[in-house]
């Protein structure tokens, strides 16, 4: 396999063990009924993991609806045409199994993690409560109140997180990226049956949806497997395409500050509207996901550098960027600032060093210590089948093809110190940017 | 991204297996360090475990937090090189190490590629037998610790967790966070920290865990290159603690809107005769999957909770059986209601044939699952040499769950379970508490 790895092992001993890449252990296909399939193949230990992942999200939920991509997923954890509630995860476990889901803005996820004989049993249910899944208004009403405790859990009752929604929707003036995945509180409160099985309806169905399948597996059996449980659903032509609200021009800086009295350690936050990676075309990704590292990625990147060494006007600064998004994604920087520093100082400082950044431009040593680090992650990522699992369900549903996962390594491998630069011109720009402040209230300042 | 149950999900994200297939070996190097091994060569590079036991529980009287701070420094400049020059050497290897520091122990977690082991192990060696303590480095991370320990105090979790830390162990270090004080942290010395780490890492209190591209001779070589140069014996680790906690409520208030909740009272031991039962038993009461009494009556049956935990928790000098939840502030103590009753029920009635069964068919299925990769099962098997399980329990674990039968659970159950003596810690502003 020419990918990465090669790259790496010139430098060490050869060996059939060795030079297997992670590519070589994938197999893909699709279904009649349009079901597409990724199989990894691990075969150290006898396990399975099984999971089914939607092209549905919360950024394809209804206007007014938040929180019903969500809402559906604990949903069908209850009861099907031929599962009482609670059956399927009764079942996972009585066999041993784990199992368990997740939502995001462009997906919505389905797993279990069970010893490898077991996958027949395992893709029965999960392609039953495809279409199956049978709700009582009891169900409604216990589970709604079981999400809004999960958003106190995880929003009210932390600032960083009521924070960072108030960020996000500042940062989308258009597009429901804005809108938080769990759900505004007063529109989950409103969540009823038809909300719930009209999502259901529409996003469902196996055209919509990919089959992840790593472990100890043979790819030929996965796909007679996938073909008796799967295959007899009908595709759904009615799945509508993922057309969204777009973003216009961003135009006007945004600056906000959230003051709350659970407040302890203020910090500055900044995020820019970025490209994501698309088909074909993730170049302008990969030069955005290095310079995330350069910038803020550990001790010796640039904001550390010249925020916690060269001066001490911080104690942390960090830089990330999510290029796995269907549409235009968000290149943040975070930073908290030393004692008697104040938030404005802060920015200011940041600003400076971003600037002389990209007059500065690109430490040859650091990106070469920074694509040596990303060549060896593609030889740890071999020790973590569910890690690549991820990164297919992850990409598959947000727009991006098996071979633009494949492609990946060796397009990071290909950015050049000028493209790093490029890309922190093109996006770290004031205009398309918010810039929070989180603060303790007023009345806790003395 | 949302998780429908948070703490499955990080468990699930933890693991995968490796049954048959973990072939553990102890081996000794020639200078007399003892490690257990598990060979695999399929993938190029090695993942070592190091844990020492003591932990944060060593800090001198009035130097909280010493232990704490001292290993987050071990990565922050050591030999002839400065925190910046020691991290481009580490990165330009391609090596990642993460030093931990518990109540019990601190824990070193490293991988190495095999084309370059030699070179990660001399920067890990350095970090270990001559970190340099600079005065810029420690002011840096003192800061850090500075500002986490401020976040934790307007944190209901840890507010909630310190309170009733300090009424079960009072002025045992248990009693107290591992990460020290505002004023104890601001206090430590170079001194402070040079002291600690010459009492925590020594070679009386280490036990090593590797697994991947190395054989048994290299290994040997490895680690007496590595810890050959620890002094050999440490600081005293202290003795137990006596658990103090008695039954009752208390409120902190704090404003929020969920009140969160831990509680618990005494536990048992590791190597208590009856550990198995009263783990196969607390399956079925609170480990948190849905299938479990408190998750299915407060979560399940009345939406009180996103997630409800109990959990037998039996660390080095005591042993707590401990659980949290999270709620309203206007439904907290009808949770509180739920569990003490569940509680009560299970110390009276025990559990049913049929969910015994099933969590054993879990527990027992579910094993195989953990041991994903290579870095897990070098933690796992450091782990077991601490708790001295034997090298060849992995083997041996699941017939011990088996043999636990229902008269087991009803008499365990019975002794463990005292809902008079659970403590409730609630943080929030609870009605009705």
């Amino acid at each position: 396999m020419m990918r990465a790895i090669p790259l790496i092992l010139g430098l060490m001993w050869s060996g059939a063990a060795a030079a297997q890449g992670i590519d070589d252990a994938v197999t893909t296909f699709r279904l009649d009924n349009g079901m597409d399939v990724v199989v990894i193949e691990d075969r150290r230990v006898p396990v399975v993991q099984h999971m089914v992942w939607y092209r549905a999200g919360s950024a394809d939920e209804p206007v007014g609806q938040s929180g019903v991509a969500h809402f559906l997923e604990h949903l069908l954890f209850k009861a099907t045409e031929t599962m009482e509630s609670g059956e399927l995860s009764a079942t996972v476990a009585a066999n041993g199994g784990r199992d368990n889901a997740f939502t995001s803005w462009d997906y919505t996820a389905y797993f279990q993690r069970v010893a490898a004989d077991r996958l027949d049993l395992m893709m029965r249910m999960e392609a039953d409560r495809m279409v199956n899944i049978r709700l009582t208004e009891r169900d409604i009403v216990t589970e709604r109140q079981v999400i809004i405790e999960e958003r106190n859990q995880r929003v009210e009752n932390n600032p960083r997180a009521l924070f960072s929604e108030q960020m996000n929707a500042a940062q989308y003036l258009n597009h429901r990226y804005g809108v938080p995945i769990i759900g505004w509180m007063h529109e989950m409160e409103t969540l009823d049956m038809e909300d719930a099985l009209s999502f259901y309806r529409t996003h469902y169905a196996p055209n919509n949806a990919i089959l992840i399948v790593s472990g100890d597996v043979d790819p030929e059996e996965v796909r007679r497997l996938a073909e008796i449980h799967y295959g007899p659903i009908p595709a759904n032509p009615g799945v509508p395409e993922r057309l969204r609200s777009t973003e216009p021009p961003q135009t006007a800086e945004r600056r906000l500050v959230f003051r709350d009295a659970r407040v302890a350690q203020p910090y500055v936050s900044r995020s820019y509207l970025a490209p994501e990676r698309d088909p074909g075309a993730q170049d302008k990704a990969a030069a955005l996901t290095i310079l995330a590292e350069i910038l803020g990625g550990g001790t010796t990147s640039y904001l550390v550098e010249k925020l916690q060494f060269d001066a001490q006007v911080a104690v942390y600064a960090g830089a990330f960027y999510r290029g796995i998004s269907l549409d235009d994604t968000t290149f943040d920087l975070v930073v908290v600032p030393a004692p008697g520093v104040t938030l404005q100082q802060a920015e200011d400082a940041m600003d400076a060093a971003l600037a002389q950044f990209i007059e500065d431009g690109v430490d040859p040593e650091q990106l070469e210590r920074i694509k040596m680090q990303l060549r060896a992650s593609e030889i740890y990522a071999r020790d973590n089948a569910e890690g690549i699992a991820q990164r297919y369900g992850s990409a598959l549903t947000s727009g991006l093809t098996v071979q633009d996962v494949q492609d990946w390594p060796r397009v990071l491998q290909a950015v050049t110190a000028e493209d790093i630069v490029e890309a922190a011109r093109a996006v770290l720009r004031r205009e398309a940017s918010v810039t929070g402040w989180l603060m303790q209230a007023e009345e806790a300042m003395q | 991204m949302m998780v429908r149950f948070l703490a499955a999900c990080l468990a699930a994200l933890l693991a995968l297996p490796a049954w048959a297939g973990v072939n553990i070996r102890e081996i000794t190097s020639p200078g007399g360090i003892s490690a257990w091994l598990v060979e695999d060569h399929s993938i190029p590079f090695v993942a070592l475990e190091l844990r020492f036991r003591g932990g944060t529980s060593l800090d001198a009287p009035g130097k909280r937090g010493a232990t704490y701070l001292m290993s987050a420094l071990l990565e922050e400049g050591a030999g002839d090189l400065d925190a910046r020059a020691y991290a481009r050497a580490l990165e330009s290897l391609a090596a990642s190490i993460s030093y931990d520091a518990s109540d019990d122990d601190i824990s070193v977690s490293a991988r190495f590629l095999t084309e370059n082991r030699d070179q990660a192990v001399s920067l890990l060696r350095l970090a270990l037998i001559e970190p340099r303590f600079d005065a810029d480095a420690v002011e840096r991370v003192r800061q850090q610790v500075l500002s986490g320990l401020r976040s934790d105090l307007a944190d209901p979790n840890d507010i909630a967790s310190a309170a009733f830390a300090r009424m079960a162990y009072g002025d045992h270090p248990y009693g107290s966070d591992g990460k020290g004080t505002l004023e104890s942290v601001a206090a430590l010395t170079r001194d402070d920290l040079v002291a600690a780490h010459r009492g925590a890492l020594a070679r009386d209190r280490l036990y090593v865990g590797a697994v991947g591209d190395i054989t048994a001779e290299e290994l040997g070589a490895l680690v007496d290159a590595l810890l050959g140069d620890l002094p050999a014996t440490g600081t005293p680790i202290p003795g137990p603690a006596e658990v103090t906690i008695e039954g009752g409520v208390t409120v902190v208030p704090f404003d929020t809107p969920q009140s969160v909740a831990i509680f618990g009272h005494v536990g048992l031991p590791r190597d208590h005769p009856d550990f198995f039962p009263a783990f196969v038993m607390n399956q079925i009461l609170g480990s948190g999957g849905f299938e479990s009494r408190l998750m299915s009556e407060v979560r399940e049956k009345r939406g009180l909770t996103y997630g409800v935990y109990s959990y037998l928790m039996p660390k080095d000098l005591a042993a707590v059986y401990l659980g949290s939840v999270a709620s309203a502030n206007d439904r907290m103590a009808e949770a509180i209601e739920v569990i003490r009753a569940e509680w009560a029920r299970m110390a009276t009635e025990g559990v049913t044939p049929e969910e015994l069964e099933a969590a054993k068919t879990y527990l027992t299925g579910e094993y195989p699952l953990r041991f994903d990769g290579h870095g897990r099962i070098a933690s796992i098997m450091t782990a077991m040499q601490m708790q001295e399980l034997g090298i060849d329990y992995i083997n041996t674990r699941n017939d011990k769950v088996n043999a636990v039968t229902l008269e087991d659970v009803r008499r365990v159950a019975a002794q463990v379970l005292k809902p008079e003596n659970l403590h409730f810690v609630v943080v929030g502003q609870p009605a009705g508490l």
